[in-house]
């Protein structure tokens, strides 16, 4: 009926019949697919009370236990916080400790330590920075990556300021983050015995093996005219410097412990351990703290209760809001998709 | 606005003056007022002061001055050379692009360098590459048509001798031939033709879609001159280059005589010539200036509604960003000044206390400077607080949106063989947003097929056509010399008619035989015979300008009167096989004024006659009376009848006139016809003086066919909550009929018309009508709390002439008031920028969503003044849709793309910006919490890479895909429950609470994110890199989560974008920690291995969404939203269906059980 109209073939070309093959080989009608017509098989799932409740009681089923877990692996975890940065410091030179740790005196410093638990090998050695901000901008930046990695770039050290040149020559390792190494040392005697700190594998295998050259060795560093910290062995490539190498991992947080060692025998509780150490890394200057740590590890790490007690929180809302949905659902039922609900059905000639 | 309400004004003052060139049209269309306007507006008096001069075929004097443009046209915008700096210039146009350059640029400054050179330019430098390829790809296929064009041949006259010549080098001033069938290459006035009387028929289906042949005459003057054997010479002047395709002025001196040219002397580019073997032209426009070239702007660009409440928020987010900003700085001032003399001895700022030779500041600009310095640095850091991606995600989503609409089949007309078309894309959500749709009558919910319906002739109705199947109809057919005549059309006839018209001598036969023969003759009707496959069976062909004289011409011979022939002289009708020749002595085309046309012939047998047929306002007046007075009322009471059935009537009378009133007549007709001023009202005062006291012979009813599902869409339309109206140039009683055949109007209605002549009296009719409004409102409010009664509906009526002292006056407001509380307006005779101008009035007062479906060139002005703009692609022509946002074939498609597009876009759109929004800001919240704990420097634990890819990698899929795939009801339920389309009108799902309480969730969700991680490693030896690496991946799991948590429907592109982007992420975090350069080589390795990094992953997805969650399900279950309640219903229908489904089967099939 269609086709007779006078517009669909107006103007007097070809005849009917030419048209309409033509128009069926031309036809712009859209191809059938699903995925075109919008029809693809899809699953739609809906929050039915059921659901709700089970996916807050399969939560709180989840998260009570693990809360609890690493409530108890942190519990189990034994650690020997000791802060010496102020202790360390001679009485008649409190007042001007910045003088103190500056000036070139002997800075021995002997602590004593007593286990409160039983300590299970290994024992991991820390030091703690509190309000070091080893995330500072101009710190963080100032390092030179490519310098590390070989000696060929020796050079590179662009970003390093200020600590880029000494005396005309390029400092290796360059920069603020290597400059400030830590350099207080422990040493730790348990009934008069010495007991072994292992120094070895401290840092990340990752970093040794390939973001610390075995043929860069430390050049020019600490040659300025203000010392920043430690200084290397120049005899020994960056790869072996496994203190640096944990320095120069920059903690993400301005209180952050770094390893200084482990101890690879159990100690007994009540066991007294004294250290002797030398004070010489200034944290004064800022009121940093320094302490020493003495810590076990669970499978979770450190001690550090805030997970387990989130887990639990986190865990016990949502038991609770299982009951409070179950109260609900039993005391104010509704019938799911009851059209009597859709707002034009409930107050009718509103629209 | 402005200019709008300008040119509407002018209109205003048009309707006294009658215009120039008149259609010559019998149909109710309101098509020449537009015209008219244009005509005016444009040309005018001012052919005198800067006329363009033409030398005929003196191109060479004609261009002296180059001023003409050449016949070579260009749509590509851009060349080689101009394309880099003119599409980069073109896409800085956008604010947001201008905002990351500004920070890219911030960011190559040593001092602020917080990102990598290159990770800081890569998201914009991919930005522009992506979008510049995309308009590098449109331009080189427009270049291509443009070369195809510019290099066709033509006939140019060079040297006395016509030569082929490319387009692109024709010139104004040149002669052209150009053969039948040909596309015009240029704007020409035609010189001469084949045709002896100078006539062309030219189509102009390119220009603005009308398929009908029009008829183009060249002047006698030059009619008679062959230019390859005499050299003509002579001068046009005519108006500058303009785009109204209705008008032209000109006037040309020849062999010392002066010429008016009007409209009907020029053909325009891009029509075809038909029927005319050859026609001379003269170029008078070229390339770029042309008509055809000039109307050939884009849609105009509208901005869709969300995206401008977007905008509002986007302010929001750079007030949060600024803040943020300065809590970081203002800190980070705090903080160096309480260590003001640390700084000294600090490795930051080493400031004096090194390098005795001279004091090195190390990089310390100063107190005041360094908090500056942290500011800009923040805003580089927080930069993707403002979603640049949102804009880009916009645009795919669109573009896959506008994929599915065009691929709707529900959308695609098989008749007229069209899909859906995106004209626009940036307004798809819109569609989801209407509350007034304001449709033209006339092609857009009728067909705009004029069908012959029945005649009332000589006081008897004849309408017994329906009862005869169309098979049985063979129809009438002509048989000449063993070939078969017959008419395009079929028609149905009235057996008692038919066997009337072939009676010759009753009193009634004379009268159909009368009757059929007005039909036949008065009209402008051109037939044509098509081959057809049989060569012994040919048809006939009725080509016009107006369906509704066609339909006429088509039912004549029917009837057995049918029209062979038509020359300028004479026409010839086959009546019941006896060929009749009639000269046409005279034609009085159909004005608007006197609403009729009359044709004066000289019958065979010697006598003249005058035919009539017009509106019957304006032929009741014209009607002797006295002379058959039943028969009037008869007639009258019949057409009645017609109009209260919908169908379009149209009255017909003659007279015979003496031989003295013959010859007063020709006189007075040809002094008026040659007159050089003022000829039209010449001519229509020659026609007022003999179309007198005329003799009724009867009226035709034409069926204005209503398109399919009209009524049902408008149904569903108005159950939406969505207002039509409808605006038509139709007179009242059509337009009040096919309200009713369209459900439009119901009998439940109470109307009100207001059709007043002066301002005075619209003023009252409004405040009664708002009195009468108030009454019946508060009457049915007090019956509906006693009985529950439906609300009373209030149909509004009102004409062009109302509305012409109404729109743009105070009274404007009165009219806003009295509409809104009406459930149905129909605007009647209203012209096309009156169409516009209640549009207009609605959009602006009313603050609402408005949508605009036409199909004609009048419906133009509507169409780009409504927010939306539809064009129907159907018969009248491809204005209306060149000038809309979306085409589609069929009213009734409105609502698929309304309720089921529009719905699923504006969801979609708006859930995708909130996430977006919530997707950035959680982003730079993690950012700014870490910034508080790095002494305010800004470092970032997040690797510069991250930060970069986070917005293009790590989350960019999944919303995209979400935005175009996820549906939150079926199709079906949505065309189930109209009412559902409110959401969007009620603008539920993007509003600004919704946007502050996503703020809320967002901060919780940063502080879980953050803190979490921040509490379970403080005082631990985890380094930056490691931490940062569980920061990234925490927040991109949580993102998608979260998404996942708003998905409705499930498809397995959803669930590999989602899950995908989980995936791609942690990938890319592996790649950027094998980089050796890097800081954090390695870190993602190490933490990876702890169990802690787990822990901390799961604790903080789940403690970062249980809120929401929570808030979720509680609105839900207490205060479920429409389409919360039709989701259930739709799940609770399936899984009954199928457990029924289930139930018959087990007896038989026993299915497995899972």
């Amino acid at each position: 009926m269609n086709s007779d109209t006078p517009s669909s073939s107006a103007g007097g070309g070809g005849t009917g019949s030419a048209d309409t093959t033509g128009a069926r080989r031309n036809s712009k009608r859209p191809k059938y697919s699903r995925f075109t017509q919008q029809e693809l098989p899809a699953c739609k799932p809906i929050l039915t009370p059921k659901w709700v409740i089970s996916a807050f009681l399969l939560v709180s089923v989840v998260f009570i236990p693990i809360g609890v877990v690493s409530l108890f692996a942190s519990r189990d975890v034994v650690e020997i916080v000791d802060r010496y940065d102020s202790e360390c410091i001679p009485a008649d030179a409190r007042n001007n400790k910045v003088g103190f740790i500056q000036s070139s005196q002997v800075k021995t410093c002997n602590r004593t330590l007593r286990v409160p638990k039983h300590m299970k090998k290994p024992i991991y050695v820390y030091y703690q920075l509190d309000n070091f901000y080893q995330n500072h901008r101009r710190y963080v930046k100032s390092r030179s990556d490519q310098q590390l990695r070989s000696p060929g770039n020796e050079d590179d050290t662009s970003a390093c300021k200020p600590e880029d040149n000494a005396n005309g020559m390029p400092i290796v390792p360059c920069g603020l983050v290597a400059w400030s190494l830590f350099n207080d040392t422990y040493d730790f005697t348990h009934n008069n015995q010495q007991l072994a700190v292992n120094k070895r594998e401290i840092s990340w295998k990752s970093d040794r093996d390939r973001k610390f050259g075995k043929k860069v060795y430390p050049k020019n560093f600490q040659n300025g005219t203000l010392i920043g910290g430690a200084r290397l062995d120049p005899l020994k490539p960056l790869s072996e410097q496994e203190d640096l190498i944990v320095w120069m991992r920059t903690a993400a947080l301005p209180t952050f412990r770094k390893l200084y060692g482990k101890i690879e025998t159990d100690l007994q509780a009540g066991d007294v351990i004294s250290v002797t150490l030398e004070n010489n890394y200034n944290t004064y200057s800022f009121d940093g703290k320094k302490k020493l740590v003495l810590s076990t590890t669970s499978w979770l790490g450190g001690k550090n209760d805030f997970l387990g007690i989130a887990y639990l929180t986190v865990g016990g809302l949502c038991f609770f809001l299982a009951m409070v949905f179950i109260i609900i659902y039993l005391v104010k039922p509704r019938q799911l998709g009851d059209p009597s609900y859709l707002s034009w059905n409930r107050n009718p000639g509103s629209h | 606005m402005d200019s709008n309400s300008n040119s509407y004004s002018q209109l205003q003052n048009e309707n006294s003056s009658l215009p120039d060139f008149i259609r010559n049209s019998s149909s109710q269309r309101s098509t020449s007022s537009i015209q008219s306007f244009h005509s005016k507006a444009s040309g005018g008096h001012s052919v005198k002061e800067d006329a363009r001069l033409v030398y005929i075929n003196d191109p060479e004097k004609t261009n002296e001055k180059f001023e003409f443009a050449k016949n070579s046209i260009r749509t590509g915008k851009y060349s080689i050379l101009t394309f880099l700096p003119r599409n980069l210039f073109e896409q800085f146009h956008r604010v947001a692009y201008i905002y990351f350059l500004v920070i890219a640029i911030l960011n190559q400054l040593p001092q602020l360098a917080v990102f990598g050179r290159g990770a800081s330019i890569m998201p914009l430098a991919f930005v522009l590459l992506v979008t510049a390829v995309k308009d590098g790809y449109e331009d080189y296929r427009r270049h291509r048509s443009d070369n195809i064009e510019n290099n066709r041949l033509a006939w140019v006259l060079v040297n006395d001798q016509f030569q082929q010549k490319k387009w692109k080098d024709m010139r104004v001033g040149e002669i052209v031939k150009i053969s039948a069938n040909e596309t015009l290459p240029c704007d020409m006035v035609l010189l001469s033709t084949s045709d002896t009387t100078g006539v062309a028929y030219i189509q102009t289906t390119n220009l603005d879609g009308e398929s009908n042949l029009k008829t183009r005459y060249a002047k006698q003057e030059t009619q008679m001159k062959n230019p390859e054997k005499e050299k003509i010479s002579g001068l046009i002047k005519c108006e500058k280059p303009n785009r109204n395709i209705y008008g032209f002025q000109a006037n040309m001196e020849i062999d010392g005589k002066r010429v008016s040219l009007g409209p009907s002397n020029i053909i325009l580019r891009g029509c075809e010539l038909k029927n005319t073997s050859w026609a001379l032209g003269i170029v008078v426009y070229a390339g770029g200036e042309t008509k055809a070239m000039l109307n050939n702007s884009g849609a105009p660009s509208k901005r869709s509604r969300l995206e401008t409440h977007m905008n509002r928020e986007i302010i929001y987010l750079s007030i949060f960003l600024v803040v943020l900003c300065t809590i970081v700085s203002v800190c980070h001032g705090a903080w160096l000044r309480r260590h003001k003399d640390d700084l000294v001895l600090m490795q930051f700022y080493r400031k004096k206390d090194y390098s005795e030779p001279k004091v090195d500041d190390y990089n310390y600009y100063g107190w005041g400077m360094e908090i500056f310095f942290v500011f800009l640095m923040s805003v580089i850091v927080f930069q993707i607080m403002i979603p640049i991606s949102l804009y880009i995600s916009m645009e795919l989503v669109r573009v896959g949106q506008a994929y599915f609409m065009i691929r709707d089949d529900r959308m695609y007309d098989k008749a007229s063989n069209s899909r859906f078309q995106c004209r626009a894309l940036n307004i798809n959500e819109d569609l989801g947003q209407i509350k007034y749709v304001f449709s033209d009558k006339t092609g857009t919910l009728t067909e705009n097929k004029m069908e012959f319906q029945c005649a009332s002739i000589g006081g008897v109705d004849y309408s017994g056509g329906k009862a005869i199947s169309e098979d049985e109809q063979t129809g009438y057919s002509l048989r000449v010399e063993g070939q078969v005549f017959r008419p395009k059309m079929k028609v149905k006839v009235d057996p008692e008619l038919l066997s009337l018209s072939k009676q010759k001598h009753t009193d009634e036969g004379r009268h159909v035989h009368d009757f059929f023969i007005a039909l036949a003759a008065c009209n402008t009707i051109v037939p044509l015979t098509v081959e057809t496959s049989d060569p012994a069976l040919k048809l006939i062909d009725y080509q016009g300008e107006s369906p509704d004289e066609q339909a006429l011409v088509y039912a004549a011979a029917a009837y057995g009167f049918m029209l062979i022939e038509r020359t300028s002289g004479h026409i010839v009708i086959d009546i019941q096989g006896e060929r009749q020749r009639y000269n046409v002595l005279g034609l009085h085309e159909f004005d608007s004024d006197r609403k009729r046309m009359s044709v004066i012939l000289g019958c065979p047998d010697n006598t003249f006659k005058v035919f009539v047929k017009g509106a019957d306002t304006t032929m009741f007046n014209v009607i002797d009376r006295s002379l058959n007075s039943n028969t009037v009322k008869a007639t009258e009471d019949h057409l009645h009848l017609y109009s209260s059935k919908g169908l379009r009537t149209l009255v017909v009378g003659m007279r015979d006139l003496s031989a003295s009133e013959f010859e007063q007549w020709q006189s007075s007709y040809e002094r008026a016809s040659t007159a050089l001023m003022g000829r039209a009202a010449l001519l229509r005062k020659v026609a007022y003086n003999v179309e007198t006291s005329l003799s009724i012979l009867g009226a035709s009813a034409i069926e204005d066919k209503l398109q399919q599902g009209v009524p049902e869409a408008i149904e569903s339309l108005r159950n939406a909550g969505i207002k039509v109206w409808v605006l038509t140039g139709d007179k009242q009683e059509t337009a009040i009929s096919i309200g009713y055949s369209s459900k439009l109007l119901t009998s439940k209605m109470t109307q009100i018309v207001v059709n007043n002549n002066s301002k005075e009296s619209c003023k009252k009719s409004l405040d009664d009508a708002l009195v009468m409004c108030k009454k019946l409102t508060t009457d049915s409010d007090a019956t509906r709390r006693g009985s529950g009664a439906r609300k009373t509906e209030i149909a509004l009526i009102i004409d062009g002439t109302s509305l012409v002292h109404i729109l743009d006056t105070e009274l404007e407001e009165q009219l806003f008031n009295l509409s809104s509380k009406c459930t149905v307006v129909l605007c009647c005779r209203v012209a096309p920028l009156q169409k516009a101008g209640i549009v207009a009035l609605m959009k602006n007062r009313a603050n609402e969503m408005t949508l605009a479906i036409g199909d004609g060139a009048n419906d133009v002005s509507m169409i780009q003044m409504a927010d939306v703009g539809i064009g129907i692609s159907g018969q009248e022509g491809r204005q209306a849709v060149m000038a809309s946002d979306f085409a589609m074939a069929q009213f009734r498609f409105l609502v698929p793309l309304l309720f089921v597009h529009g719905h699923w876009n504006y969801q979609r759109m708006s859930y995708m910006i909130l996430y977006n929004v919530y997707r950035n800001a959680v982003f730079v919240l993690v950012l700014f919490w870490y910034a508080l704990f790095t002494s305010f420097t800004l470092t970032t634990a997040i690797t510069d890479w991250s930060s970069v890819l986070y917005s293009v990698i790590y989350t960019a899929l999944p919303t995209i895909v979400v935005g175009v795939l996820d549906k939150d009801l079926s199709r079906t339920t949505l065309l189930r429950y109209p009412q559902l389309y409110g959401t969007g009108q009620r603008q539920e799902s993007y509003n600004g609470k919704l946007f502050w309480v996503t703020i809320m969730d967002t901060l919780w969700q940063s502080i879980a994110a953050f803190f979490v991680p921040l509490l379970a490693y403080w005082g631990s030896d985890v380094d930056r890199s490691s931490l940062g690496d569980l920061w990234t991946i925490a927040v991109v799991i949580l993102v998608n989560i979260h998404l996942a948590m708003d998905v409705v429907r499930w498809y397995w592109i959803t669930h590999a974008a989602i899950w995908g982007s989980i995936v791609a992420t942690f990938i890319c975090v592996m790649v950027i920690d094998v980089l050796p350069f890097l800081p954090g080589y390695w870190a993602f390795f190490h933490i990876a291995g702890t169990k802690l990094f787990w822990a901390c992953l799961f604790g903080i997805t789940i403690a970062a969404l249980v809120p929401r969650f929570v808030v979720k399900i509680f609105i839900q279950y207490f205060r479920p939203d429409d389409i919360q309640i039709a989701r259930e219903l739709e799940k609770v229908e399936n899984s009954r269906e199928s457990r029924d489904a289930e139930i018959e089967m087990n007896p038989i099939f026993d299915p497995p059980r899972r």
